[in-house]
């Protein structure tokens, strides 16, 4: 009998949200741990620690940061397309700012200040105009790119490089053996998490997303809070910005976190969040984002030509989004006998 | 004049008055050759839009169609060096964008997934198959592709339509058949105004969906076609980004991205547009390519404050 019970507690934890994204995470870990046996090792090369799961985590950080930005756009029924070219931004504004002589701390804070401008013009465009978050983010997401290329024009040439102690010890750098983006990821993570989960924004946030209407009704500025969120999203992308500018020691507007976006937005979706708005899951996004890198770096291990990456992740994403599905999901449990409710 | 061809109007206002202006700034920009080579370069931009202004005025969203010209351009060109004659490749791609569409817009309505995401894939899906395909630019040698690009009829002045813009105005001839004078362009109005309401008047919404995303498919791959004929080889970069050309194209044409409401011939207007653009900074010469981004970005921000205040002030889905 208890076992039957517990049969049924499993069955009954596939409508849990956390399931399906972390199944999908341990499935192509295991993958992997048969494709490459010492796919889980873990080494100290060079006085950091060294190995698969933590190029993993290396990897994801730009991309979960971005992601957790989204995460809260898309909390409040919107999208941010620009993120991408926030980083372009970035990046120009850094390498700008470095070849002018700046002492590397204010660097930092200008390229952040930079990110939050960005996520401002976004906000006023979105909350203060109402206009439609795919089409108002496209403005800058079409011209931001060509803006970090002109302050490049002007300030430094084409694909200026640099180097920057800090900077790129925050990027490259690491601590205890652990590499010090983490530590960076982890702080923004608690912080935002602090923000939303330990303040009521986002009650708010999530109350704007579900009916801007009625929480307007309730007291709830809508329009403020819409706007504070594509700020946060500025800012986060600005901070992933940094990580890659840094790590690549060059600012090139054209091409960096090309796609950017639509990884943080699948990340997003992968994380179980509705792109109808009104909920965000933080720490569930961190998932869909590792899920994302987990994938990508598995190709590459698994000795695949580079090239089957993309069409890789596309279909695990289409399967992924599927088993989302309700309609989808009921006609797989009617396959299955004695899965059905 | 009706309030809802106000967006329209706006459109064509802009163009002939952008038009006038590089006039006024370069000398030989008033011609009836620019504007043949204006229809020219951008044909296949304003095919792929075309068919993405059915999928806007649904209310959804078409993403792949960037990865589909890619992809259709390097199979012709693989099939190409096969020994296929283009047009038979041509029509084989042009079955498979039909297919590949129709597949996105099944899964939309049945899942209920956001057209966004699983376009998106599809982005994904396709550009990896170009990838997988061949990883260099293959070119298309073949008699047809030579008497493809030599076909053209004369304008007045010294003006010519290339076979690309010939192709180009066929399309939008077909499209606005469909749009305006079809049950299915009607049905598709219906979905995007309100899509519970299209619902309850007994609207089919998956059949429509469906063939909604099947007719971007189309487009999508007839773009990706004119692009292989007009640059004579595939490549699997190809069409990077293009497909936020094409949404910035029926934007501008005054295409409500929020659905039900919009003209298919506004679309050309919108794709010419961002062809007067870049026209116009490379007659000025010493621009960089970045004013091209930053200009295109900043119109687009003109219309669409535009749009929406034309919405705010006359309830355009109400009259429409």
């Amino acid at each position: 009998m208890s076992d039957r019970g517990t049969l049924n507690r499993i069955i009954a934890l596939r409508h849990n949200r956390a399931v399906w994204p972390l199944l999908a995470l341990a499935l192509i870990l295991i993958v992997d741990g048969f494709i490459s046996p010492n796919f889980f090792d873990i080494r100290i090369v060079e006085g950091r620690l060294f190995g698969n799961l933590i190029d993993i985590l290396y990897r994801a950080v730009p991309a979960a940061l971005i992601a957790l930005g989204m995460a809260v756009v898309i909390g409040t029924k919107g999208i941010d397309l620009s993120v991408g070219s926030i980083i372009a931004i970035c990046g120009a504004v850094i390498a700008w700012r470095i070849q002018a002589g700046d002492p590397h701390l204010l660097i930092l804070f200008y390229a952040l200040v930079a990110g939050a401008v960005c996520g401002v013009w976004n906000g006023f465009l979105v909350a203060g105009l109402g206009i439609q978050p795919i089409i108002a983010t496209l403005v800058l997401m079409v011209a931001g790119r060509g803006i970090g290329l002109l302050i490049n024009l002007f300030y430094g040439g084409t694909n200026p490089s640099f180097e920057s102690e800090l900077l790129q010890g925050l990027s490259t750098g690491n601590i205890w053996l652990i590499p010090t983006r983490l530590f960076v990821a982890l702080g923004l993570f608690l912080a935002l998490w602090a923000l939303i989960r330990r303040t009521a924004l986002g009650l708010f946030i999530e109350a704007v997303g579900g009916n801007a209407a009625a929480s307007n009704l309730a007291g709830v500025n809508s329009r403020l809070v819409t706007f504070f969120a594509y700020v946060i999203c500025g800012v986060m992308a600005a901070a992933a910005g940094v990580i890659m500018t840094a790590d690549t020691h060059t600012s090139d507007p054209v091409s960096v976190a090309m796609y950017s976006e639509l990884d943080a937005i699948l990340a997003v979706v992968i994380g179980g969040a509705s792109l109808a708005g009104g909920r965000v899951f933080l720490g569930m996004t961190v998932i869909g984002a590792l899920v994302i890198q987990a994938l990508t770096t598995s190709i590459l291990i698994s000795g695949l030509p580079p090239e089957y990456n993309l069409v890789i992740k596309a279909l695990v994403v289409m399967a992924v989004l599927f088993l989302q599905s309700d309609n989808a999901r009921s006609a797989i449990s009617r396959l299955i006998p004695g899965g059905s409710r | 004049m009706n309030k809802k061809y106000l967006p329209l109007a706006a459109t064509i206002a802009v163009f002939i008055g952008l038009f006038l202006i590089g006039g006024g700034l370069y000398r030989n920009f008033l011609s009836t050759m620019v504007l043949g080579n204006i229809l020219a370069d951008n044909a296949f931009i304003i095919i792929a839009a075309l068919g993405a202004t059915f999928v806007i005025l649904s209310g959804g969203i078409d993403l792949s169609i960037g990865s589909m010209i890619g992809f259709v351009g390097v199979c012709m060109a693989v099939l190409d060096s096969m020994g296929w004659h283009p047009m038979v490749s041509a029509g084989l791609m042009i079955l498979f964008g039909i297919a590949y569409g129709a597949f996105q817009g099944f899964v939309i309505d049945f899942c209920r997934i956001q057209p966004f995401i699983i376009t998106l894939a599809g982005l994904f899906l396709l550009r990896g198959a170009c990838f997988m395909v061949t990883l260099d630019s293959v070119p298309i040698h073949h008699d047809f592709v030579d008497a493809y690009a030599a076909a053209k009829i004369p304008l007045p002045g010294r003006g010519v339509l290339r076979s690309s813009a010939l192709v180009m105005l066929a399309s939008l001839v077909l499209a606005i058949v469909i749009a305006h004078f079809t049950r299915f362009g009607t049905n598709v109005y219906a979905i995007g105004g309100d899509k519970e309401s299209a619902r309850l008047m007994g609207v089919p919404i998956r059949r429509t969906t469906i063939g909604v995303y099947a007719l971007g498919g189309f487009y999508s791959a007839l773009a990706g076609v004119v692009y292989a004929l007009y640059t004579s080889s595939g490549y699997p970069l190809a069409g990077s980004t293009l497909e936020l050309s094409a949404i910035a194209a029926v934007v501008l044409g005054g295409t409500l991205l929020t659905g039900g409401v919009g003209f298919v011939v506004g679309t050309l207007f919108g794709g010419m547009i961002l062809g007067l653009i870049s026209t116009m900074i490379i007659f000025q010469g010493t621009l960089n390519s970045a004013w091209i981004m930053i200009s295109s970005g900043g119109l687009l921000f003109i219309f669409i404050v535009l749009h929406r205040f034309l919405v705010g002030s006359f309830n355009l889905r109400g009259n429409s």
